[in-house]
């Protein structure tokens, strides 16, 4: 057992949780309505938000995992530049408007609009239901990454003991969340991101300079995975993959409830806008995050017997952990794993806040209790985060964590598909609300069996178009024929004069609290 | 110059980082490298620093 690292991670995590109660109090209303438990009563600013959105999407498993696909697979791990580099503007151009015509008419999530949209109860259902799918491999695993750090610590014991500290962890979670709602992750994720910077920083000055500079560390990688592979006899390779993947992720992301959640817990319209220019700052950090890949493969912890049982276990997701054991003394390890595990908290929490969400407003208010009151909702909808949440610990302790890999690759893949029908809707009402569901449909149908096709290894589908061969993210694969029969069938059900509904908004609900 | 007109401008500003990123063929590459660091990384991280600078910029002109 590692003391130093154990204790000062645990001073910090009961900081956090001390935090996560608080919060209740902070800005304090009442917490029996969803309004408040679930978007903290949309009242966030420009510096709270911009910590809650970074919180939200730079997460424990961001920690661990890019840096680990760096570390095992070289440049293709550097996908995450380009994708966090275009996701911003994309929400720039586009996002504000959800939030205005949201805010206009009291939505609390994106299936809310769509069912306001489209006067469409099913197709508002399979936006929920397509959110929640993809979100709760998400949390399981946050629970992951807090298990790597755990086993680092020196728990090693299995069974129910073993499995212990995550229980704790999660208890301490569900139990803030219940609590303080979307308050407890947005002033936790303040304390997250001082220990981010600090970890960070102090990862890419000290160890570089332990071992010789950037160059060096460079200079240790192999040269087929310091680039991506060219393009070779008639398969576009790499190239294709690393593209698509950014540009699919890119349009997924803000697609996530949780993501959603963070954007309508904002208080103004510009405070969005001024984020999607603020967030960059992430990025920056992300880029240094996914060097450490490298970092790893250049201190040769790979090769070092003391890691060789972790590394054996979690493969290169213990490149993070295992540099920061190597590299700093035990108790700024510490400092690192609690920042991986209250990494995990504040997107984990925020995920099942927003599961809960469209749980509460879409299915429960929608189908069980239609005339349920706001009291009946926030009721649900805390008891319903914590079934989430229940869902995804016993997900990860139950079956090996490859599954909740694999369902996270397809939670992009199903949640791009809801696409047409929030982000086409906020412009358009053109496209018939049976169509978007059909085009839905098809669009899961294809993704879905394109990653199966790769046996749920990867979501890179190699397309053939004639000759050549073109590998590509599915999610970004199966989009156009999703939008293709959306409007094609469109085309049949005008045709027909088919009902088309009642849109609860008009055209200037998108352009409110413009300056 | 209208708000739209201008948000227009801005679309076309943005699409450079795009392409910029998207062209993988350009940047894949390990010089010129700058302080030992292969061209490939240091490429994209600039233009994370220039789409911030254009966002900021569309911002501040309230597009």
């Amino acid at each position: 057992m590692n003391w130093p690292a154990l204790i000062v991670f645990i001073l910090l995590f009961a900081l956090v949780t001390v935090v996560g109660f608080v919060a209740a109090r902070w800005r304090r209303a009442d917490l029996n309505h969803i309004n408040e438990w679930g978007l903290a009563g949309r009242r966030f600013g420009t510096v709270v938000t911009w910590f809650l959105l970074g919180g939200d999407m730079y997460t424990a498993y961001t920690f661990i995992a890019v840096p680990a696909l760096v570390f095992g697979a070289g440049a293709i791990g550097f996908f995450a530049l380009p994708y966090t580099l275009m996701v911003y503007p994309f929400v720039y151009v586009i996002f504000p408007r959800l939030w205005s015509v949201s805010h206009k008419h009291g939505y609390v999530t994106a299936s809310d609009f769509v069912r306001g949209r489209y006067d469409s109860g099913l197709l508002a259902l399979v936006v929920a239901i397509t959110g929640i799918l993809a979100t709760m491999p998400y949390i399981a695993l946050q629970l992951l990454g807090i298990q790597v750090v755990i086993a680092a610590m020196g728990f090693t014991s299995t069974g129910l003991v073993g499995d212990l500290p995550l229980i704790i962890a999660f208890v301490i979670l569900a139990a803030f969340t219940y609590t303080s709602g979307l308050r407890a992750p947005a002033l936790i994720a303040v304390v997250k991101d001082l220990l981010v910077y600090i970890v960070i920083i102090a990862a890419v000055i000290v160890i570089p300079i332990q071992l010789g500079g950037y160059g060096h560390i460079f200079a240790a990688i192999p040269r087929e995975k310091l680039l991506l592979k060219p393009p070779a006899g008639g398969n576009i390779g790499v190239y294709s993959a690393y593209v698509t993947l950014a540009l699919g992720s890119s349009f997924a992301l803000f697609l996530y409830p949780h993501a959603v959640n963070g954007l309508l817990s904002a208080s103004g319209r510009k405070i969005i806008k001024r984020n999607m220019a603020l967030l960059p700052a992430y990025s920056l950090v992300l880029a240094l995050i996914a060097f450490l890949g490298y970092v790893a493969v250049a201190s040769g912890v790979q090769h070092d017997p003391a890691f060789s049982g972790w590394f054996k276990q979690y493969g290169a997701d213990f490149a993070v952990p295992a540099l920061l054991l190597h590299s700093f003394p035990a108790w700024f390890a510490g400092v690192g794993f609690a920042t991986i595990a209250i990494g995990a908290l504040v997107p984990a929490a925020i995920m099942s806040i927003a599961a809960s969400n469209l749980f509460t407003r879409n299915i429960y208010k929608e189908y069980l209790k239609p005339g349920a009151t706001p009291a009946q909702e926030a009721g649900t909808a805390k008891l319903v985060s914590l079934v989430v949440k229940l869902g995804a610990l016993a997900f990860v302790l139950v079956l090996p964590g490859k599954y909740a890999i694999q369902l996270q690759l397809l939670g992009g893949v199903w949640i791009i598909q809801t696409l047409p029908a929030v982000v086409i809707g906020l412009y358009t009402r053109w496209l018939h609300r049976w169509a978007l569901v059909l085009g839905w449909l098809a669009g899961m149908l294809l993704g879905t069996g394109m990653v199966a096709a790769q046996h749920f290894k990867t979501s890179i589908y190699p397309l053939h178009v004639g000759d050549l061969t073109v590998p590509g993210y599915a999610a970004l694969y199966s989009l156009p024929v999703n939008i293709g029969i959306a409007i094609f069938l469109t085309l049949i059900l005008r045709a027909l004069k088919s009902p088309e509904g009642l849109d609860q908004t008009i055209s200037t609900d998108y352009e409110y609290d413009t300056e | 110059m209208s708000r739209l007109k201008r948000a227009c401008w801005y679309v076309v500003l943005f699409a450079i980082p795009y392409g910029g990123v998207l062209w993988v063929a350009l940047y894949n590459r390990v010089e010129p490298a700058l302080f030992g660091i292969p061209f490939f990384y240091w490429f994209q991280f600039v233009w994370i620093i220039v789409t911030a600078i254009i966002t900021a910029a569309a911002y501040l002109s309230k597009v």
